[in-house]
């Protein structure tokens, strides 16, 4: 497969970024587009050029490592798939592919392709936990009875892995259903309930000191999400937050 | 945002529903008119809260443009919108913005000389006057065709707010595809009646 990919570049932190061409041949179709990216890499390389950078981890789709803006799409065009496990038969023989960062003035570009998540980590800290006596008299979590609907819920929201697609897919930049997910996880739990007034001010708060953007519903998070994180869970942060505020 | 929205969603209802009776019955469209005008609650206590509502409304979705393109300062190359999302839903701004200068021209049409009327030029009741009234604005196409376009535009902006509003206030339930169901038919309904009205009174003018 031969293909011309867009790619945007950047030296570091404080440069200027720009799209770059680069024709690329040899691409088979069960390759991952991170393994078309490290063909890409080898052969700058051999050229003695600087490769494309690019997050990566696992590449099993489940650290939310990986990031990458494909043709306008968090991920790329297939559904429920982080890019590494995104694979090149999605793509046709001459296709050009532009690849960007996900774009957001939270997340800002380390270099190239790399972003800077950490706004998602200070959500998380924000309030995303719960606190459990450690010293030797914890109590067994499977101790407490809990609705097998309400697990499962929980266990749905549990599975968001934090990659930001839904902030990159996002009209607005907005970070609600990652926040809302990490909210719902404790939310549906008698565990989480304890501090569920303070959870949700504190994570809604970090959220927008971070300066993402606002939810305006066009569902776009939740087309894009890898992991099917559902647009209920924002319902489900918004209730949480209004009853919090009644509550002070 | 979204209550000032669902409270104008009602008010639209509202005011449909007065507005078709100057096609089906002059005489109740004058009567629930001159009620309108002149009733103390209607008047002085949900006028002002019809207002506020508005003002809240596109106030608000002025700063919240500011705010979310304030979150994304450096654009895509290439985005995708349509990928993953409705055209009515990522352009509820432009939308809004139409009905919102189409809201200039009806006060400039119906609400200001009405004010006048009744409180500056301070001119006796005459509960016979706004069936007249309302037919006569609409005698110019060019009016007509602008109010058309701006239902059209109104009709965009309720596909997606209405429902959307629920959303925004917890509501995601097994009443959500209803809800749905039910924005997209009043989404349709509403305006398509107001582009029915405004077009009958081009049609049909008085004869004098």
């Amino acid at each position: 497969m031969k293909l011309n990919l867009k790619i945007w570049r950047q030296k570091d932190a404080k440069s200027k970024g720009h799209m770059v061409d680069y024709p690329i041949n040899g691409i088979e179709g069960d390759m991952s587009f991170l393994e078309m990216l490290d063909v890409l890499n080898e052969g700058l390389i051999n050229k003695g050029e600087e490769p494309v950078e690019f997050d990566h981890d696992c590449r099993e789709g489940i650290c939310g490592t990986c990031s990458l803006q494909i043709n306008g799409e968090p991920h790329g065009p297939d559904r429920l798939v982080t890019t590494c496990q995104l694979h090149m038969r999605k793509f046709k023989d001459g296709d050009t592919i532009v690849i960007e960062p996900f774009r957001a003035t939270a997340f800002p570009v380390i270099k190239d392709l790399i972003i800077d998540r950490s706004a998602f980590d200070r959500i998380q800290q924000a309030g995303g936990y719960i606190s459990v006596n450690t010293s030797g008299n914890t109590v067994d979590g499977n101790a407490t009875p809990i609705n097998k609907h309400a697990a499962d819920e929980a266990m749905d929201a549990a599975t968001c892995i934090g990659c930001g697609a839904c902030v990159a897919a996002c009209k607005n930049a907005s970070a609600m259903l990652f926040t809302s997910a990490k909210v719902s996880q404790f939310a549906l739990l008698p565990q989480g309930r304890i501090e569920a007034v303070d959870r949700v001010q504190n994570m809604v708060r970090q959220m927008d000191l971070e300066g993402f953007g606002n939810c305006t519903n066009t569902g776009a998070c939740e087309v894009e999400c890898p992991k099917g994180i559902s647009l209920e869970n924002i319902a489900r942060m918004n209730r949480e937050y209004l009853s919090a505020t009644t509550k002070g | 945002m979204a209550l000032s929205g669902l409270f104008l969603v009602f008010f639209l209802g509202q005011h449909f529903t007065i507005n078709i009776t100057s096609v089906i019955a002059p005489d109740t469209f004058n009567s629930w008119s001159h009620f309108m005008g002149y009733n103390a609650l209607v008047q002085f206590v949900l006028q002002p809260i019809l207002i506020a509502g508005v003002i809240i409304h596109f106030v608000m979705g002025f700063v919240l443009e500011i705010q979310n393109n304030k979150a994304r300062a450096i654009k895509y190359e290439k985005y995708n919108g349509g990928a993953n999302a409705s055209w009515t839903s990522r352009n509820m701004i432009i939308t809004g913005l139409v009905v919102l200068a189409f809201l200039g021209l009806h006060f400039y049409d119906f609400w200001g000389p009405e004010i006048a009327y009744k409180y500056l030029e301070g001119n006796p009741e005459d509960p016979t006057r706004y069936y007249h009234e309302t037919v006569e604005k609409f005698e110019p196409i060019w009016r007509t065709v602008l109010y058309v376009i701006a239902f059209v535009l109104l009709a965009l902006h309720l596909w997606h707010g209405f429902a959307s509003s629920f959303q925004s206030m917890g509501i995601n339930n097994k009443y959500t595809p209803a809800i749905k169901i039910f924005t997209k038919i009043y989404a349709i309904v509403i305006p398509l009646g107001f582009i029915f009205i405004a077009f009958y009174h081009h049609l049909n003018p008085i004869t004098h």
